[in-house]
Order: structure tokens, then C-alpha cells, then sequence
């Protein structure tokens, strides 16, 4: 006879309403770790943007992901002589506020030379920017339909592509235009920032990119043309390898960090709640308990009792929340990437904290005595 | 005839020092199967101690008992033998009947033959023929909060009569009965003493039942008089 199931079935509401509790508790972890999974994808398919192999930066910096760069322009020609380059392109980046209608969007701007490397590779629908001003390829994330005018800056833009899954790694979606196009629109917005400083013009923007990104010939070694151009002078390299272990390093270690450490808080709250609940519903118990002691029930289904309510509660809560997060995760405003495995690996980490919670109670039961179903 | 149950200087006290309370000072007693004995005394004679020892609930501070021949409390015994015995040779009927609220009333009866071991189609038939028995088994699929008093009490005497016990302590069982439920309760106890040749004990203060025991045995001061 499973006296925990004839338990909970006395007191559902109860049971029930803790259960809910739960599951949002354990749904917030697991939208956690989804998150936290959505932005090492996302940082990675930014750092994958450009299809290079390697990254030519400025002098000792990490990279225009980890810290400003900014190299001559024509830096581009000399490194695509190199022994080994396929080809090459430049690169700029920089965030800006978009607006689409009466709504605004913050944008990742990359901003690349038509027919070089650098452009979006796939295009979920449209074409490639094909005009020198004024077209704009943007990530579908944003929400911009494709034909949209979108205002960036003093200027209108006509989305012509898009692209899916390119954020940066604070989830803005990016946009791409034409190499002049962006370097206009970031003299703009640095002559508006601090317009007294503006003095270095136009024409010195014009000719600083923030990387040049080369692709290499098949069976060249992107360490060795790496080194090759840090013996140069002011020049910075990284391969894509490196890039991305960088970036993984930097934004995503900061995300590990904050995010492990919500979820850890989230985790110790549940196993609280369940200690609580679990304890209180076995002190509500003590003289069902100590009657069942009396009649001669071993220990054994005491204990039993206790902890199949406690697994029951996790089970179902973390059941209920997983589905909840599988259900919803399309409607967050970033992207949530649910593993398997993760969700295993939660399962298992509740039910550790179920069997742990439900000691208090065990312990509290154990020493109820059974002379106390005498008491009047 | 050797006797069912046999008390040598069965003697308990609770605390020490100063809060040292004698709540039985060595006690001598036989009880034969088939017989239903009464316990008398005024409140914090010892009545309540004696049958916690001898139901196995309380270990005495000396002393030892024999149960149908097993010697308990002999320094051997562990508190998961106590258990044992509890769950195999001993009914307790209680004031306050102790159904479990979460148990329909055929589960409260049922339950005890599941920790003995027994298949549910057995326990359940079982369970079934005690309360008709004692004509309640027409509330079989209740919970016991929608239970009269006297009704409670009878399903609980029929959850400690489920394994048929060799020895039935019941705690002021009649308390909350009128008097033609209690003597209905008495004939019933009788009759198990009888044809299970168990031993009855009944602790009351209830002169209605008075004339309906083999033996009275009156406790003071944690001692037997008369
Ligand atoms: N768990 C305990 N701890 C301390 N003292 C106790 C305990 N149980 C009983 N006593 C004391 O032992 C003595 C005998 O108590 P017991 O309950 O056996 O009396 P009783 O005859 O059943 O009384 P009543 O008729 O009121 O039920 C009393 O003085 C009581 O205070
Ligand atoms: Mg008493």
C-alpha cells in the first residue's frame, strides 16, 4: 500500500499548489542555463560572421570584439599579398539605434565592401546588398520585414536581406551595410557624441576600418601568416580559432559566472522550499506517524513515506517546469537553447536536492516516538 | 496452564533526581489466554505505563516479561524486535481511536496485514469480513473523519484484531460509548479472547463495564492491590 500517494491525494490542493511553485522555480534555472546555452551559440555565430581565418587587428589588442581596434583601411591590400591569403576584406562594427516606423531597434552595424570578404553568407530571404549607399541587410531577430525602410542616423535604409541568428553578445541583432554607408553613419554619431572633438573629419573615418578578416588557401597554417603579421608594426593577428576561444573566454565566462551563480541561489531556494514544505507536511503527520510506529510499521516505510513525497514534489515540479520552459522558450526575448542534457543533468541535481530536503523531515519522523499516538 | 502473559517485578520510573517520577514499583502478574481483564486505579496510578510495557511501546527500568514465550526486555532485546512483536502479537485499541485520515477505513485495517507481508486481494477480503463483523463494513470506502465516534472505535478494533493478535490492550476503550455500544464492544473482545484464545487487557474507569471482566486488578501508587 503506498501510504505517500494515498498522502498527497488527502491533501491535493496543497500538494498541488507547491508543485506549481516549484515548477516556476525550477523553469527560471532551466530558462538559466537555456540562456546562458542561446548566448555562447550566438557569440559564436558572431565571431563566425565573417567566414575568415583569420582576424588582422590593431596592434595589441584582442580583436574588435574584445576592445576597440582600428587599423588604415589599406592595410586590406597588403595582407591579401600575403603568401597563403585567399582573400581578404574589411570590417567595421559598431551599435546603433535603428528606427523602424515608431519603434527602435539597437542594431550591431558590421559594415563590409561589396563583392569582399566580410558580407553575410546565407540569407534566409532576399538578395545581398548590391548598391554602393543606402541598402541594408539586417538579422531577422529584429523584427523588420524584408522591403522595410529602416532610419539609421540622418539616413533611410531599404532592408533587401535577412539573415537568422546573428546577434552580438548582448542580443542585438545585426545589421549589415556597405563599408561607406557605416562609416558615415559612425562619423555622425561620434560628430553628435562629442562634437567638439570631431576635428579628425571624415576623411581620416574613411580610412580606419576596425579588422581586416583573410581567408587562406586550403592547407595553410593561419598560425604561421599570423606571425608573419605581428612581426609588422602597429598590427595586431588572431586566428578564427583563437577568436573564438576569446570570446568564449570573455563575454561568455562573464555569463557562466553570473548565470551559475543565479542558478545556484534558484537551486538553494528550491531545496529550501522542499526542506520547509517536506517538513512541515511530515510534522502535520506526527501522530499518523506515531500510530503507524505503534501498529508496528518499520522504519523503513516511514522513511519511505517521507522521501516519495519529496521526490514526488521535485518530480512534478521539475516535470511542469521543464515543459512550461520547452512551451515557451520561443516567447523570450533571447535566445533559449534547451538541451537535453541540461534538463537531464537538472533533473538529477532536484532530485539530489529532494533526497537532501526530505532529511530534516526523515530525521524529525525517525525520532517521533509511538507512545506519542497515546496522547490524548 | 502456563499463563499468556507473565510480569516479574515490572518496574518503571520516568526522569531522575529530583524529577524522578515511580510510576510502577515492581510489579507481579499473570493473564491467561482467553481471559479479559480489568485495570483499575485513579489517574497516575500507573494504568497507562503497564500496558505501554506490556505493548511493548515503554522498555521498564527493570524487570521482565514474558509474552507467549518469548522473554521481552531480557537485555537482548533491540527496538526493532519491540516492533516486530507489536506488529505480530499485539492489538491496541485506543481512547482515541488513531485512524489514519489519509486511509479510506478498509485501507486503515488493511494496512496492517500489508506490513506483515500479505497480498492486497487477501488483506482487502480480510479487512472486509472484520468490518462487517463489527457492522461497519457498509462504510468500508470512507475516510475516517466521516466516521461517528462509535463507529471509529469499531473500526479501530477491527484494524487491531486484523492479525489476530495474542494479546488485545485496550485504553479506556468504552469512554466514549454509550452503554449499549460499550457492552456491544465488550461481547466483541470477549469473543476474540475466547475463540482466538487471546488475552484481553482493558484499562477503564467505567463502572458500566464493571461486571464483564474475569479478573480486576487495581493499581495505586504504581502498586497492585487486591
Ligand atoms: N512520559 C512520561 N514522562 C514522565 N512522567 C510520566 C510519563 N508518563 C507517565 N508519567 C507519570 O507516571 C505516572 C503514571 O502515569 P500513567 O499515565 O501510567 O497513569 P494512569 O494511571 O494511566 O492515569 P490516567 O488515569 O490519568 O490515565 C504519573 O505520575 C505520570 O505523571
Ligand atoms: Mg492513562
Amino acid at each position: 500500500m503506498n501510504l505517500a500517494l494515498r498522502d498527497i491525494r488527502h491533501r491535493l490542493g496543497r500538494f498541488v499548489l507547491t508543485c506549481v511553485g516549484l515548477a516556476l522555480l525550477l523553469g527560471v534555472v532551466l530558462s538559466m542555463i537555456g540562456i546562458y546555452r542561446g548566448i555562447v551559440a550566438d557569440a559564436l555565430q558572431l565571431v563566425r560572421l565573417a567566414d575568415a581565418d583569420l582576424w588582422v587587428v590593431e596592434g595589441g589588442t584582442q580583436g574588435p570584439f574584445a576592445e576597440s581596434s582600428r587599423i588604415p583601411k589599406d592595410t586590406r591590400e597588403t595582407v591579401a599579398r600575403l603568401q597563403g591569403v585567399a582573400e581578404a576584406g574589411v570590417l567595421t562594427f559598431q551599435t546603433a539605434e535603428a528606427s523602424h516606423g515608431p519603434r527602435k531597434i539597437r542594431l550591431y552595424v558590421v559594415g563590409y565592401e561589396i563583392g569582399r570578404l566580410g558580407g553575410p553568407a546565407q540569407l534566409l530571404a532576399g538578395r545581398a546588398i548590391a548598391r554602393s549607399h543606402y541598402e541594408m541587410v539586417v538579422d531577422v531577430r529584429s523584427g523588420i520585414p524584408l522591403g522595410a525602410r529602416v532610419r539609421l542616423g540622418a539616413k533611410d535604409f531599404t532592408v533587401v536581406g535577412l539573415t537568422q541568428g546573428r546577434v552580438d553578445s548582448g542580443g542585438n541583432p545585426v545589421a549589415y551595410l556597405t563599408l561607406k554607408d557605416a562609416q558615415e553613419l559612425q562619423f555622425e554619431l561620434e560628430a553628435a557624441a562629442a562634437r567638439n572633438q570631431a576635428a579628425r573629419g571624415l576623411e581620416a573615418n574613411l580610412n580606419q576600418v576596425n579588422a581586416v578578416v583573410a581567408r587562406l588557401h586550403p592547407g595553410v597554417a593561419a598560425e604561421s601568416v599570423a606571425a608573419t603579421v605581428r612581426r609588422w608594426k602597429h598590427l595586431g593577428a588572431v586566428t578564427q580559432q583563437e577568436q573564438e576561444n576569446l570570446l568564449v573566454s570573455s563575454v561568455v565566462d562573464r555569463a557562466r559566472k553570473q548565470i551559475g551563480m543565479f542558478t545556484a541561489t534558484l537551486l538553494l531556494v528550491s531545496a529550501v522550499v522542499i526542506a520547509l514544505i517536506i517538513y512541515t507536511m511530515t510534522m502535520d503527520k506526527m501522530r499518523e506517524i506515531a500510530t503507524l510506529k505503534l501498529i508496528g510499521a518499520p522504519d523503513r516505510t516511514i522513511v519511505g513515506l517521507i522521501v516519495q513525497q519529496s521526490l514526488a514534489l521535485g518530480g512534478i515540479g521539475f516535470a511542469l517546469g521543464a515543459a512550461l520552459i520547452f512551451l515557451g522558450a520561443d516567447f523570450f526575448p533571447r535566445r533559449v537553447i534547451l538541451l537535453p542534457g541540461d534538463a537531464a543533468a537538472l533533473g538529477a541535481v532536484v532530485i539530489a536536492v529532494c533526497l537532501l530536503a526530505s532529511l530534516m523531515g526523515v530525521r524529525y519522523a525517525l525520532k517521533i516516538d509511538p507512545a506519542q499516538a497515546l496522547g490524548g | 496452564m502456563e499463563a499468556l502473559v507473565q510480569l516479574r517485578g515490572l518496574a518503571k520510573h520516568y526522569g531522575e533526581g529530583t524529577t524522578r517520577v515511580d510510576a510502577l514499583r515492581g510489579l507481579d502478574l499473570d493473564i491467561h489466554a482467553g481471559q479479559v481483564v480489568g485495570l483499575l486505579g485513579p489517574s497516575g496510578s500507573g494504568k497507562s505505563t503497564l500496558l505501554n510495557l506490556v505493548g511493548a511501546i515503554v522498555e521498564p527500568s527493570a524487570g521482565w516479561m514474558r509474552l507467549d514465550d518469548e522473554v521481552v526486555y531480557d537485555g537482548k532485546w533491540t527496538r526493532r524486535d519491540l516492533r516486530r512483536l507489536r506488529l505480530e502479537k499485539i492489538g491496541f485499541i485506543f481512547q482515541f481511536h488513531n485512524l489514519i485520515p489519509f486511509l479510506s477505513v478498509s485501507e486503515n485495517v488493511e494496512v496492517v496485514l500489508d506490513l506483515v507481508g500479505q497480498g492486497r486481494p487477501q488483506a482487502q477480503a480480510r479487512a472486509r469480513e472484520l468490518l462487517d463483523y463489527l457492522e461497519v463494513g457498509e462504510h468500508a470506502d470512507r475516510r475516517p473523519s466521516q466516521l461517528s465516534g462509535g463507529q471509529a472505535q469499531r473500526v479501530a478494533i477491527a484494524r487491531a484484531l486484523a492479525n489476530r493478535p495474542r494479546i488485545i490492550l485496550a485504553d479506556e476503550p468504552t469512554a466514549a460509548l454509550d452503554s449499549e455500544r460499550a457492552g456491544i464492544v465488550m461481547d466483541l473482545l470477549r469473543k476474540v479472547a475466547v475463540e482466538q484464545s487471546a488475552a484481553v487487557i482493558v484499562v477503564t474507569h467505567d463502572e458500566k463495564i464493571f461486571d464483564r471482566f474475569d479478573a480486576m486488578h487495581v493499581l495505586r501508587d504504581g502498586r497492585l492491590t487486591a
